[in-house]
């Protein structure tokens, strides 16, 4: 792409449909190349459905979702992760029952020969620090490794764009710390979209916060501005309806 | 790793060795009966491989395993040689399980529907080929022969040689042999990018999407695998008994299929092979006695497996072997470590 203004990501009118439930409410949303974005919001405000809509594990009951220019609203799974999005699920999605080297080996491969596969994987293993353990199965690990894992899955594909839903969810503080740090890396080279509750984690890492709220985006600015803003506490505590 | 390779290895040069003795040890009948064993651990291991590696719960293999002895059959009486007709009973039922597979894993049936589906179209084969009795129902020089099957099937001759047909031994040879070199390719097919990847999307179908693989591709490959596999072993059964009837498609074996890989142990290559030829072998024990009746005692040892053993025979074995090579392991380090502390020196610090 030879315009550098065009965004990576974008969405229009995107809506979905659970029955009579309008989970998400006709989004326009976009992302530019590189971008680091985190979406908050209280629980059921459509954010995790939002995420589900772009790696196309649901179908968009309407609207368009655009990824470097092309449709992908309807796309199967795994032809979306071909273009290049990877994403870390809320409930880690890992395959427990193999170890974390097969694990990061087996997202690496779809790209890879089986020998770089390997290569990248003792290097992704590295910046996840799991180097230790890379023999046990994932399903023995702590949750908050367990992530990183997956994160490092997500990594190992080489996405373009990372979406992370709830990456330091059930972390310590010092998991949480490493973490951001991991994220940091991440953006360096590529675009992410976190969705996170922590409003600490997200003082850590946040540039622009995107505000979901009931299907609809409530606001979207600098993390400082929109952590003060009294319509986003309003509703984080319950307060108010705003539509 | 190494080491497990090593005695995998030396296990596959002991049965191959059992195999080239098996003949001069046994007296014939023996050997008849474990060359039937043989083809049955064949279709053991068609099940157990996308069962136990594809998470694809098939309850009519049989279906395949019919069509491999019926296709076996038609084109060994047609063409006289059973060189092409051992190589239309692989391709018969893995294009059909190309076909089946295809309407299933990609129109998203879910995976109790699919059960369903498999165990459905195994008896719907089996009626069909039931009503074919009568002259009309005949390809080629062969009549398909209703319930009363097809008697006098041409058994095995040396490839491209129809007039050198295979003795008993040969036949052992054949079976034995087929059963090993089955079991080598599934398990190097295992240990390669694609085996992994199919391990991969039984454990977490959509991890592996996400990831950028197609688990309907993915699901589909490992099913027509199995229905090659089993077509083969349907091909081996006909040419024990030189005849095939409609029971091949039946309710009874498909369900004995699924007991034999329940009993073996499940996830592993070796456990449907044991589980197989040792039901088959309690099977024929009490056959001969008549005391008992086999379906009984069949009834009760499945039980007893699920409650007690409910991982399967070889899986409950490598876990207390390798439960005793790592007490063993921590004995001797635990040894180790005294002895280096008694080596050195009192008060050299």
């Amino acid at each position: 792409m030879t315009d550098t203004a065009a965004p990576l990501l974008s969405t229009r009118s995107l809506t979905m449909l659970f029955g009579g439930v309008v989970a998400v409410d006709a989004v326009d949303f976009s992302l530019a190349p590189g971008e680091l974005r985190c979406l908050i919001g209280p629980n059921g405000a459509g954010k995790s459905t939002f995420f589900k809509m772009l790696s196309g594990q649901y179908v968009p009951t309407a609207g368009e979702i655009t990824f470097r220019s092309r449709s992908i609203a309807g796309s199967a799974p795994h032809e979306i992760a071909r273009l290049g999005i990877g994403i870390k699920t809320q409930v880690p999605n890992v395959f427990n029952g193999l170890d974390v080297h097969e694990n990061i080996w087996l997202a690496a491969r779809r790209r890879n020969s089986p020998s770089t596969a390997r290569r990248i994987a003792r290097d992704i293993l590295e910046r996840i620090r799991l180097s230790h353990r890379s023999m046990v199965p994932v399903g023995h690990l702590s949750h908050g490794q367990r992530q990183w894992v997956e994160i490092g899955m997500v990594l190992a594909g080489d996405p373009e764009l990372v979406l992370l839903d709830e990456p330091a969810a059930g972390m310590t503080d010092e998991e949480t710390r490493l973490t951001a740090e991991l994220i940091r890396e991440i953006n360096a080279s590529r675009a992410l979209i976190i969705v996170e509750h922590d409003i600490q984690f997200i003082r850590m890492i946040a540039d622009k916060v995107t505000v979901f709220h009931q299907g609809g985006i409530l606001m979207e600015d600098k993390a400082d501005t929109v952590l003060k803003d009294q319509r986003v506490r309003d509703v984080y505590l319950g307060k108010k309806e705003y539509a | 790793m190494a080491v497990k390779t090593a005695a995998q290895l030396t296990a596959l040069i002991l049965a191959v060795v059992a195999i080239a003795a098996a003949p001069m040890l046994l007296d014939l009948f023996d050997l008849i009966e474990l060359t039937l064993f043989a083809s049955m651990a064949v279709l053991a291991l068609s099940l157990g491989f996308i069962w136990g590696f594809g998470g694809i719960l098939s309850f009519g293999q049989t279906a395949f395993f019919g069509l491999g002895g019926y296709a076996y059959a038609v084109a060994a009486i047609n063409f006289g040689d059973s060189t092409p007709a051992i190589l239309l009973a692989i391709a018969l039922p893995a294009a059909f399980a190309a076909l089946l597979g295809y309407f299933t894993f990609y129109g998203r049936v879910s995976d109790v529907y699919f059960s369903v589906i498999t165990l459905t179209v195994t008896l719907i084969l089996f009626n069909v080929v039931n009503s074919t009795a009568g002259d009309e129902y005949r390809i080629g020089d062969a009549a398909l022969g209703g319930f009363n099957g097809m008697p006098a099937v041409p058994t095995f001759n040396m490839p491209f040689d129809p007039a050198a047909v295979l003795e008993p031994e040969a036949s052992w040879y054949v079976a034995a042999g087929t059963l090993v070199a089955v079991y080598v390719l599934l398990r190097l097919l295992l240990a390669s990018s694609f085996g992994r990847i199919a391990v991969a999307v039984k454990e977490n179908e959509v991890r592996a999407s996400l990831l950028g693989y197609d688990p309907r591709l993915i699901k589909l490959i490992v099913f027509v695998i199995g229905g090659a596999v089993a077509g083969l072993a349907g091909a081996l059964y006909v040419n024990w008994g030189a005849f095939v009837n409609p029971t091949i498609f039946g309710l009874a074996l498909s369900a004995q299929i699924i007991i034999w890989v329940t009993i073996g142990g499940l996830g592993t290559l070796i456990g449907p092979v044991v589980g197989c030829i040792l039901v088959q072998y309690i099977v024929s024990r009490i056959g001969t006695q008549q005391t008992f009746n086999a379906n009984l005692i069949l009834g009760a040892v499945l039980i007893g497996f699920v409650l007690l053993l409910p991982r399967g025979l070889m899986p409950t074995l490598q876990h207390i072997a390798t439960q005793a090579g790592s007490r063993l392991a921590y004995m001797f380090s635990r040894d180790n470590a005294g002895r280096a502390i008694a080596d050195r020196p009192a008060g050299a610090e």
